[in-house]
């Protein structure tokens, strides 16, 4: 399932085949996400309307569009986090290898382990040490021992590009790294737990230039094994790092196909407009 | 020139009004600090003498005999405190993260609004329903009665502090927490109570402060006794018992003790309070 090696990995510009799966997920492998129909609202406020797109099994698929537009509620309707803000309601339905994650008999807590995410903000927990902060998905959450934890611990801080600058400091307090290396040290938190797919919520919106194009080269590598999903309000960024972009408009997804397509010849006026950078 | 000397009136009466607000301030301050350093300084100055090994380590002398302690007294008091500190902070922190956490019916609203009143009752009155209820049901004065009628006391402040501060832990950490596929429960456990940790420890060391200086609540439930007492069910002594005993008394050797007995009290609720604001200025900057 991730035995995809250096060799096979895309080169940095391509033109991925549009080869959108049918909407009940069919050829799609392990990691593969198909929305249909989704819909969500904060209370009586609607702030999605019938959504129907993918995210192809380990490429990058960003999402775009305007402050507002409902960018990071549909993210976070892929793992169900909307559901944790009171008053969130959801229609409408994901499939995760073809099961549907707001069917009755689907725990959240199985789906966030096998759909993680990293937050805008750098979240580390601020009475945890690095390395405790890198395994806390796994601490909390299952039985390993420490020398196995330990070792879950370096992989993930290694995986995120964390632990030639951490080794030496794994037992000071999380909050202590710099910005970056928070938000560094939150994607191994997430990649710890070893899901499927990572959503990212505008995973830079914080950082400094240099640490934003650290985080880019990250992504890049980690689409060798995970399906990763990344909204960002940057379409240079989007532009850099995704295989498949996606446009959304006051709750609606307008256009969705390649990065290159969208980026070079949209379908839709409105996206044209967007990405020349007309408005937003 | 004009403007010139405008501008240097300006100055001065900007200069003079400085001037008069910081010391009108500094005169606020050091009154607001005045009584507290008086009350201390009485207080030792009058119960020191008292303060030698038979106080400590003796029970009374029959009235007319000098010299004896009030042994009983310290270890009826941990005791009466250590009963409430078991009963309300479990409850309290409970009520806490249940009001903060998953609360959004009326049983949150309950919670909230019966700590409310709780937090402003006088203590005499949760004395009187601890005797209703406990003492005249069990047919005797109690330290267990007692530590009931603390607990009515500290519940509500260790209660509602502990929500405050509940609430202080960012969004951002619960929500990380649950996205790594944390369960809600083991995320208010593991995540949410210890970011809040000195917080809450705070919020039960002003409740502790407040049992260990009551007296009227302990009088209605406990009685007090001239023995060491260490079982729960029998009446127990407290310190503030036995200061308000001995006060009243008009034997001149039993005076110094009680003066004695306050200045173990000013200490313990002075030490209390100041280890809650150190820990709780360390937790703010955590926070930030």
């Amino acid at each position: 399932m991730r035995d995809r090696t250096e060799a096979e990995r895309r080169p940095d510009i391509h033109l991925p085949e549009p080869t959108p799966g049918g909407a009940n997920g069919d050829g799609r492998g392990a990691g593969g996400i198909e929305v249909s129909g989704l819909s969500a609202w904060f209370g009586p406020n609607q702030v999605l309307t019938d959504i129907n797109v993918g995210a192809e099994v380990k490429e990058v698929t960003a999402v775009i569009g305007p402050s507002g537009c409902g960018k990071s509620t549909l993210i976070r309707c892929l793992n169900r986090m909307h559901e944790e803000i009171r008053g969130a309601r959801v229609s409408g339905k994901v499939l995760f290898d073809g099961q549907d994650i707001y069917a009755s008999d689907v725990d959240a807590v199985d789906v966030r382990r096998r759909i993680g995410m990293v937050f805008q903000r750098p979240n580390p927990f601020p009475t945890m040490s690095v390395v405790d902060n890198a395994v806390a998905g796994l601490k909390l959450g299952g039985h390993l021992s420490k020398s196995e934890l330990r070792e879950r611990g370096e992989k993930a801080l290694r995986a995120a590009g964390l632990w030639e600058e951490v080794k030496d400091r794994l037992g000071e307090p999380g909050g202590k790294l710099s910005g970056g290396q928070q938000q560094r040290l939150c994607i191994a938190r997430a990649l710890a737990v070893q899901p499927e797919v990572l959503l990212m919520d505008e995973p830079c919106s914080s950082l400094d230039p240099a640490s934003t194009l650290r985080i880019e080269e990250l992504i890049d590598e980690l689409k060798a094994h995970y399906t990763l999903v990344i909204v960002t309000h940057n379409m240079q960024q989007a532009a850099r790092v995704a295989d498949w972009t996606m446009f959304m408009l006051l709750g609606e997804l307008v256009e969705f196909g390649p990065t290159s397509k969208i980026f070079t010849s949209p379908d839709d006026k409105r996206t044209e407009d967007y990405v020349e950078g007309r408005f937003g | 020139m004009a403007t010139a000397a405008v501008g240097s009136t300006l100055t001065t009466s900007r200069r003079a009004k400085d001037r008069l607000f910081t010391v009108v301030l500094w005169t606020c301050g050091i009154l607001a600090v005045l009584p507290l350093l008086f009350i201390a300084a009485y207080v030792i100055g009058k119960g020191l003498k008292a303060l030698n090994a038979a106080f400590f380590t003796q029970t009374p002398e029959p009235p007319g005999v000098p010299g004896g302690g009030i042994k009983q007294s310290f270890i009826g008091t941990a005791i009466i405190v250590g009963i409430a500190i078991a009963i309300a902070v479990p409850l309290g922190v409970i009520s806490a993260v249940y009001v903060s956490e998953y609360g959004r019916g009326r049983l949150a609203g309950a919670i909230r609004f019966v700590s409310e009143i709780l937090l402003s009752t006088p203590s005499i009155v949760a004395g009187a329903f601890i005797w209703a209820l406990v003492v005249v049901a069990l047919g005797n004065f109690s330290a267990f009665a007692a530590g009931l009628a603390l607990t009515v006391l500290m519940w509500p402040i260790i209660t509602r502090a502990t929500e405050e501060v509940l609430r202080l832990v960012p969004h951002d950490l619960r929500e990380g927490s649950l996205a790594l596929g944390v369960p809600r429960w083991k995320t208010i456990l593991r995540v949410v109570i210890p970011t809040a940790g000195a917080g809450i420890f705070t919020a039960i060391m002003l409740a502790v402060a407040r049992g260990l200086g009551e007296t009227a609540p302990i009088l209605l439930t406990s009685l007090g006794n001239d023995f060491v007492n260490t079982h729960p069910l029998p009446p127990t002594d407290a310190v503030t018992l036995r200061v308000y005993n001995y006060a009243q008394v008009p034997l001149e050797n039993l005076h110094p003790i009680a003066w004695g007995g306050a200045i173990m009290l000013l200490g313990g609720v002075l030490l209390l309070s100041i280890t809650a604001r150190i820990l709780s200025t360390r937790q703010q900057r955590r926070m930030r």
